[in-house]
């Protein structure tokens, strides 16, 4: 078993943990929080009574709010800077901007409320040192913990991804053809190596939609060689770009599962939807397969399932979304992201 | 039931997916010169297997277990109610569930993509081993059986499960009542009940009833030991209530 590296992602491109992405919203969100507690931590300690916290923790936030927002909006702004230089670099860094930035706001403050709490310089440089210390580890420890699941996607891949079932059906269709038609037999082999080239590959870095769009089109193109006229496709694309950056295999799974538990248990079999938009910077993706119901219950829908929105989270955050519905006897899952071009 | 050595086997190949058909048909061929064989037919769905076996007599069914419609172990479990019932060959491409299921009910598939070989030996088998049992498919499956079969004149007949009313045994058979008519099948009331027991309630001993067909209660102390019987909706028809079971009453009052 190889041994798994360090993480890239949008949150922590290139190689090693780096800062995290503060243009992002979930990242600006966690950010807030955690602040915030430590400030409401520090207003319990200072105060005299209980009561007391609530004006305390008001008198801290005037300072604390300002320097949150400008190091919050600093910080996206050099996140190119700041990702050039390291993670260890960069950290000493933003040390150096906030213990500068807590100067100004320790002058400011003494400027604008003289009788204020009397905070002195040196206090607002540890506390700011202190909170800085605590987000950022926070950043580090989560990055972290999300890593493994990036790491174990490729041998996910493997195990629940791609159906055993799906496989061997393939491989036995193929076996079918060679003597009556090993052209359409040899075509069917490619598409199965690519696909399982993809399969393989290290899947952590974000991969144009086009390239995601083209891998689905051969795996039907396998389900259409053992289901023929039971799997109908309907494509839905005029209004996307072939260039928007979505995570590997964020839509093939999906497919898979809507051939499985929508086309194979009908005998009449059906149409699959696949629509890709964009709208409004978002990128826009649903997927509408027949839900016939009943069955046997595969824990592989789920899973696969589990698995994209696990990588959309350490990908996106809070950014992107997936949920799916059963209406009017049919499946739906929906996708949105925020739309990154290749070029970009 | 077993072939005499030399006699040309009747086999029919069911597979919902045409490529696996015409795979099965190229290895039945290659096995034409060791083993004296006539393909009879092709079905996709079990309710086609069925459907064949009314028409046609088999020896050897080549059985896919996911198929649509009605899969492969539905199908068995009727298929091994017959009188004289063809051999089954199981064949699989991966199905975690039931394989897990057959080794542990000792019974033999096929993995796909078969192998000419392994075809072969499974097709020999059918001339001595016994047909699979009704138990081991039972044990085997996961899923009651959508219906019921009824082996009159030796042709299966399915009664499908939301259209049985109640079920009544009587001495060796089981009666089941449908709104059009009655039904003997062979089974045991116990393991029906085990089977649906999420759709049918017992009233009685000798009788279980769907919860759908259930109409009311009526009190009836002449017939029943604990005065009470159920009213069965699409028939009017009215089934004691045995004391032991009388709590059936309160549930669904």
């Amino acid at each position: 078993m190889a041994k798994w590296g360090p993480v890239a992602s949008i949150n922590q491109t290139g190689t090693g943990i780096r800062l995290p992405n503060f243009c992002n919203l979930g990242v600006m969100l966690r950010s807030l929080v955690v602040v915030n507690l430590l400030v409401a931590a520090g207003a319990v300690l200072r105060a005299p009574t209980l009561a007391a916290s609530g004006p305390e923790f008001m008198s801290l936030a005037a300072g604390a709010e300002p320097m949150l927002f400008v190091s919050l909006a600093a910080l996206c702004a050099a996140r190119p800077a700041l990702h050039a230089m390291g993670y260890l670099r960069s950290i000493v860094a933003v040390a150096a901007f906030e213990l500068a930035l807590s100067g100004l706001v320790a002058r400011g403050l003494a400027a604008v409320l003289p009788q204020s709490t009397g905070v002195s310089w040196m206090q607002l440089a540890l506390l700011t040192l202190f909170v800085l210390g605590v987000t950022l580890a926070y950043f580090d420890l989560r990055s972290r913990a999300l890593s493994p699941a990036v790491a174990e996607a490729r041998i996910q891949a493997l195990q629940a991804r791609i159906r055993p079932h799906f496989l061997y059906n393939s491989i036995n269709a193929v076996l079918s053809l060679i003597r009556s038609e090993p052209r359409r037999a040899e075509r069917a082999l490619e598409d199965l190596a690519d696909l399982f080239r993809v399969l393989m590959a290290d899947n952590r870095t974000l991969v144009p939609i086009g390239q995601e769009l083209e891998l689905v089109r051969q795996y039907l193109a396998l389900e259409t060689l053992r289901l023929g006229e039971r799997l109908h496709v309907r494509w839905n694309t005029d209004t996307m770009r072939a260039d928007a950056l979505v995570p590997p295999l964020v839509l093939q799974p999906l497919v898979e599962n809507a051939v499985y538990h929508g086309i194979e248990p009908s005998e009449q079999g059906g149409e699959i939807e696949i629509d890709v938009g964009i709208a409004e910077g978002q990128l826009l993706m649903s997927l509408t397969n027949p839900y016939p119901g009943g069955g046997r219950i595969t824990a592989g829908n789920r899973m696969a399932l589990t698995n994209i929105r696990e990588r959309l989270q350490l990908h996106f955050d809070a950014e992107a979304t997936m949920r799916s519905e059963v209406k009017d006897g049919q499946y739906k899952v929906i996708i949105r992201m925020p739309y990154i071009g290749a070029a970009a | 039931m077993s072939l005499a050595e030399k006699e040309t086997a009747r086999v029919l190949i069911a597979d919902d997916e045409a490529p696996a058909r015409s795979r099965l048909r190229d290895l039945l061929d290659d096995c034409r010169p060791d083993f004296p064989l006539a393909l009879v037919d092709e079905a996709r769905t079990g309710r086609e297997v069925l459907d064949v076996l009314n028409r046609e007599k088999l020896d050897i069914v080549l059985l896919d277990i996911r198929m649509p419609d009605m899969d492969g172990l539905e199908a068995a479990r009727h298929i091994a109610g017959m009188p004289e019932p063809p051999a089954i060959i199981f064949t699989t491409a991966f199905d975690s569930y039931a394989i897990k299921a057959f080794e542990v009910n000792a019974i033999d598939y096929l993995l796909k993509p078969i192998r000419l070989e392994r075809l072969l030996t499974a097709l020999r088998k059918t001339r001595a081993a016994p047909p699979v049992s009704r138990e081991a498919l039972d044990a085997a499956a996961n899923l009651p059986r959508r219906h019921l079969s009824v082996h009159e004149r030796g042709k299966i007949h399915l009664v499908p499960i939301p259209e049985i009313l109640y079920l009544r045994a009587e001495l060796k058979y089981v009666t089941v009542r449908t709104a059009q008519r009655e039904y003997l099948v062979e089974e045991s009331l116990t393991h029906l009940e085990e089977e649906f027991g999420e759709i049918f309630v017992r009233v009685h001993r000798n009788c279980l009833v769907a919860r759908s067909a259930i109409g009311g209660f009526e009190r009836n102390a002449d017939e029943s030991e604990s005065g009470w019987a159920v009213l069965v909706k699409a028939t009017g028809e009215k089934l004691a209530v045995s004391r032991r079971q009388q709590h059936v009453v309160k549930q669904f009052r």
